[in-house]
């Protein structure tokens, strides 16, 4: 039990990885970044590999491993209020879980993860940055190995936010390109709107339960099944999980920034944005599978939204002209796929899906790495062509890839996207059957475009100039190992998988689905949940298989194989001029596609803002331009005007002092003094006349009041 | 009427001796000329005599008595003020009366 | 004894006087006024004899006449001759002047005649021939009448006026 109870090594290994590399990696030559870094994911490989190893002897359910009180109450205890009353202590604790959901993707990510460091090795041995890159990816690895291995959502959240982080860094590893900047920037910005889902969902669900702790929020709704089916507030829980979801795992809308993240280095795609952390989003549904199964709205629009996104994105994904975005948009089809899987009930379909796509995506983009080393940076397929006799083990590797992308019988892809479809079927008395439809039509576009990849790259003629062509070599050992071990493990892996019904025919008695086995604990919602209307896997007996389910594999198959046709038949051939068959027949309907339905540019004009509409500009950038005019007219005006009111104040009060205070107040009783003082002025002339006519005047009056007032 | 025209009475003379008196009085308030004024004045102190006279008529020689003092006295008034007249003029040489006005402060 | 004609000369003399009073404020020279003046004084004295005051008369035209008037005339030669011209005859409030002078005069003479026939009627008999004894009894003796006192006193303004006229008219040197 060494390794599993030393399980914290496992991130420790790549992350001592990273801070030597911030602290030293300047002054190493490549052999010290390659031993220290490469050796650190495949130390943690080894360690994760023999944890599992132990975990599984243990027998035991679950294994929880518990570090430290990260955000703890010590002598104050925060007591929070819970939704339906009752308080709970708003305590988290850091810790590790390791139980079958998590060892699987502990497996896949250090094994995928170690296999494209060996890659990397080969394919950034002539790039400038080198410790820089393995820094960055081994910084990567430890925040994915964080998010799966935590035992909480605040914690898994912690790696949420670290891959993240790591994503915008490597995208971003030409920093010197503006493109690639510029595409780090919409990843980071695009997986935030997510990260508010995933707050959101994450406090909320504290809110419900009192506990952020995966083990416990599943005790408790598994509990209270029959009170908390439907509810609303559960409800929005797992719709701001999903919306978090969509943003990580590049769902429709928020799958923008996938295809613009080509712009780093191949490894980066190859492992980031195919096998790891794109898959993060479905690992945090699948673990919250409790919270999921009681809100029956909320598996419907993951279902849907998953379906939609493999739809939409392999539409486009059949004109585009750079590989390394061909993949992309496969990728996303393909998680549209697993969305798909866990909204029907379909968990462990779900989760085995992500394991094989693991291997042949990470197969097909090393691949295509290997392709465009090979081609001198060439990414555009119309110039490339003929390649398959000078690349082949390139060209091997990637066929086998594509075969299993393309859900041919015999390797992985078949099983696992079979058994989607299956359960799209046959869910829930077939509600999800339009779904259905759409996945299978799907397939047969995947199927198309991924052999057009195949033959416009390796088959016809080659369209490249005659420089390129004479540098044309395969690469070396250290890239093209990892290509064979991913290309067998996409044979293989799925023979964990493999169904009742095709273990009937092909007569492997015994040792059937291991791995929905394997899983099933995790997901092991009861029969109340089932009962009350929840949507939960049909425990379909292991001894029965319906007819139907033999004929809709074969619609499948046949619908892989009639892509696969059409593909060779329009682009085996192709000589000089690529033809699109597309184009050819339905050119608006090829252009809208080329330009991936003009998306990007309805997001720049509606929600970044940055092409203006006329005059208006909307979305972020035209609500900073409103607030900036606010400020300068409204807040401004005001303060303008509160200064000119402020002089106009002392305008009218200068003119009151000067006319009414001055001219009223003060010149006016001095005015009409004078005035009465004229009549009285003269009087006193200082003549002395006129004193005499003034005496005469008197006497006359005298006289006048005697005689006629007083005599009668 | 004519009775009282013919019959020469106290009041006749009252009258010419009111308006002797009120023509001097009109020169006094009137002329610029101060040496007229000084004259109007005589007149006005002329009259007031005959004033008294008509009245002894009616009640003895006091009147007369009365009117002797009033002589004396115009005869002093008269040479003082003259006095001050040449006093003024020696200053101002003007005898314009308007422009004896100081006493207006 | 009873005037003879009394009535035409009373309004001759009283006619002169006033004509030559008019006469007297309305020249512009004041030679002219005090001619004028000297003419009005005789015809006082006309009156005064009318009045059986034959003293009065006499003093009249000896004291007013003959003295004032000459001492007026006297000054009126010592000062400069164009000095004795002013640019304009009547003053600034003439019209007014003129206005209160004759309400005054309306109002004299209404109550003169309106009060007329308050005065006694009978004049007393007074004796021309012994006019100037009678006044001097009233002035001189003690018995008869009161006017000693006043008759000194009088001498003695006479004696300051002269006095003062003297002081003020001195050249200062």
């Amino acid at each position: 039990m060494f390794f599993l109870h030393n399980l914290w090594m496992v991130p420790l290994l790549p992350a001592a990885g990273a801070v030597l590399m911030l602290l030293f990696g300047r002054r190493l030559g490549k052999s010290a970044v390659n031993a220290i870094c490469v050796g650190a994911v495949l130390a943690a490989f080894a360690w994760s590999a023999l944890s599992v190893a132990q975990f599984v002897h243990a027998g035991e359910p679950r294994f929880h491993l518990s570090l430290f009180t990260w955000i703890g109450s010590g002598a104050g205890q925060l007591m929070v209020s819970l939704y339906g009353g009752g308080q709970a202590e708003f305590v988290v604790r850091a810790g590790m879980l390791l139980d079958p959901l998590s060892a699987v993707w502990l497996l896949f990510v250090t094994g995928v993860g170690a296999l494209i460091h060996i890659y990397s090795t080969g394919y950034m041995a002539h790039e400038g940055g080198y410790y820089r890159f393995f820094g960055y990816l081994n910084l990567f690895m430890f925040s994915m190995l964080t998010l799966i291995l935590a035992d909480n959502y605040l914690l898994m959240f912690v790696g949420w936010e670290g891959v993240g982080l790591c994503s915008y860094l490597l995208i971003g590893f030409y920093f010197d390109r503006h493109s690639a900047s510029t595409a780090a920037n919409k990843a980071f910005i695009t997986n935030r709107v997510g990260d508010a889902g995933v707050l959101l969902g994450s406090f909320t669900i504290f809110w419900l339960f009192g506990s952020f702790d995966f083990v416990r929020v599943t005790e408790l709704a598994r509990a209270n099944a029959a009170h908390l089916m439907g509810t609303p507030i559960l409800l929005f829980a797992t719709l701001a999980l999903f919306v978090g979801a969509c943003g990580k795992s590049a769902q429709i809308p928020l799958y923008i920034w996938l295809p613009d993240a080509m712009e780093g280095p191949t490894p980066v795609s190859a492992l980031i944005h195919a096998a790891t952390m794109v898959t993060a989003g479905v690992y945090m549904v699948a673990r919250s599978n409790a919270l999921f199964v009681l809100a029956p709205k909320t598996m419907m629009v993951v279902a849907v939204v998953g379906a939609l996104t493999a739809f939409f994105a392999a539409t486009i994904g059949l004109v585009q002209n750079d590989i390394k975005r061909v993949l992309a948009y496969s990728t996303v089809s393909q998680l549209g796929y697993m969305f798909l899987a866990l909204g029907v009930g379909a968990f462990t379909a779900g989760v085995f899906h992500v394991f094989t796509h693991a291997f042949f995506k990470a197969l097909l983009f090393l691949g295509s790495g290997s392709v465009i080393h090979a081609m001198s940076g060439e990414q555009d397929m119309r110039s490339m062509g003929a390649l398959a006799r000078k690349i082949p083990i390139t060209f091997r590797a990637m066929l086998v890839g594509t075969l299993a992308i393309a859900g041919i019988p015999g390797l992985a892809g078949f099983f696992s996207k079979d058994e989607i479809l299956w359960q799209a079927w046959s869910a829930h008395n077939g509600e999800f059957r339009i779904l259905w439809l759409l996945g299978v039509v799907t397939a047969l576009m995947t199927s198309f475009y991924m052999f057009r990849l195949i033959y416009l790259t390796f088959f016809g003629q080659g369209r490249m100039s005659h420089e390129v062509e004479h540098h044309i070599h395969e690469s070396p050992r250290s890239m093209t190992v990892p290509l064979i071990v991913l290309a067998l493990c996409s044979v293989f892996a799925g023979y964990l998988g493999v169904s009742p019904s095709i273990a009937r025919i092909v007569g492997l008695h015994g040792q059937t689905n291991r791995f929905e086995h394997f899983l099933a604990p995790v997901f092991e919602n009861h029969a109340e949940a089932s009962a009350s209307g929840g949507v939960v896997k049909e425990e379909a007996p292991e001894e029965e298989s319906t007819p139907i389910e033999y004929g809709l594999m074969l619609l499948s198959v046949a619908a892989a194989v009639a892509g696969w046709m059409s593909a060779r038949r329009a682009y085996a051939n192709t000589a000089q001029q690529v033809r699109e068959p597309i184009a050819i027949a339905a050119p608006p309907v090829y252009r809208t596609l080329l330009n991936k339905y003009y998306v990007d540019e309805a997001y720049d004009y509606a929600i970044t803002g940055r092409r203006a509409l006329g005059s208006t500009r909307l979305g972020a950038i035209g609500a900073g331009e409103a607030l900036w005019k606010f400020d300068a007219r409204v807040v401004d005006g005001g303060v303008n005007g509160a200064g000119w009111l402020t002089r106009f104040t002392g305008r009218v009060s200068s003119w009151w002092d000067k006319w009414i205070i001055d001219g009223l107040g003060v010149n006016g009783p001095a005015f009409v003094v004078r005035m009465m003082s004229y009549p009285t002025k003269i009087l006193q002339a200082g003549l002395l006349q006129w004193y005499a006519l003034v005496m005469i005047f008197g006497l006359a009056g005298l006289l006048w009041y005697y005689l006629f007032h007083l005599a009668h | 009427m004519l009775d009282a025209l013919t019959h020469i009475g106290t009041l006749h003379y009252l009258l010419v001796a009111a308006i002797l008196f009120l023509i001097g009085m009109i020169g006094v308030i009137t002329r610029r000329n101060v040496m007229i004024i000084f004259m109007c004045i005589e007149l006005m102190l002329s009259a007031v005599n005959l004033n008294l006279l008509a009245f002894s008529r009616l009640w003895g020689l006091h009147g007369q008595v009365f009117a002797l003092f009033i002589a004396a006295d115009a005869a002093a008034e008269a040479a003082v003020g003259l006095g001050i007249l040449i006093a003024f003029f020696r200053n101002r040489t003007t005898v314009n009366v308007d422009e004896v006005d100081l006493l207006k402060w | 004894m009873t005037p003879v004609a009394t009535p035409f000369f009373f309004y001759l003399i009283s006619g002169i006087a006033i004509v030559s009073a008019l006469v007297m404020i309305t020249k512009v020279n004041p030679v002219h006024s005090a001619l004028a003046l000297i003419v009005t004084l005789l015809a006082s004295a006309g009156l005064y004899l009318m009045l059986y005051a034959p003293f009065m008369a006499g003093v009249q035209i000896v004291l007013y006449a003959g003295g004032i008037l000459v001492m007026f005339l006297f000054v009126m030669m010592l000062v400069n001759i164009e000095h004795l011209y002013v640019e304009k005859k009547w003053n600034r409030q003439s019209l007014l002047a003129l206005l209160g002078a004759l309400s005054l005069s309306g109002l004299v003479i209404t109550a003169l005649v309106r009060g007329a026939h308050t005065l006694p009627q009978h004049t007393i008999a007074l004796e021309e021939s012994t006019n100037t004894q009678g006044i001097g009894r009233l002035l001189y003796s003690a018995t008869e009448g009161y006017y000693v006192f006043a008759f000194e006193v009088a001498s003695v303004l006479l004696l300051v006026a002269v006095v003062g006229a003297v002081v003020m008219a001195k050249r200062r040197v």
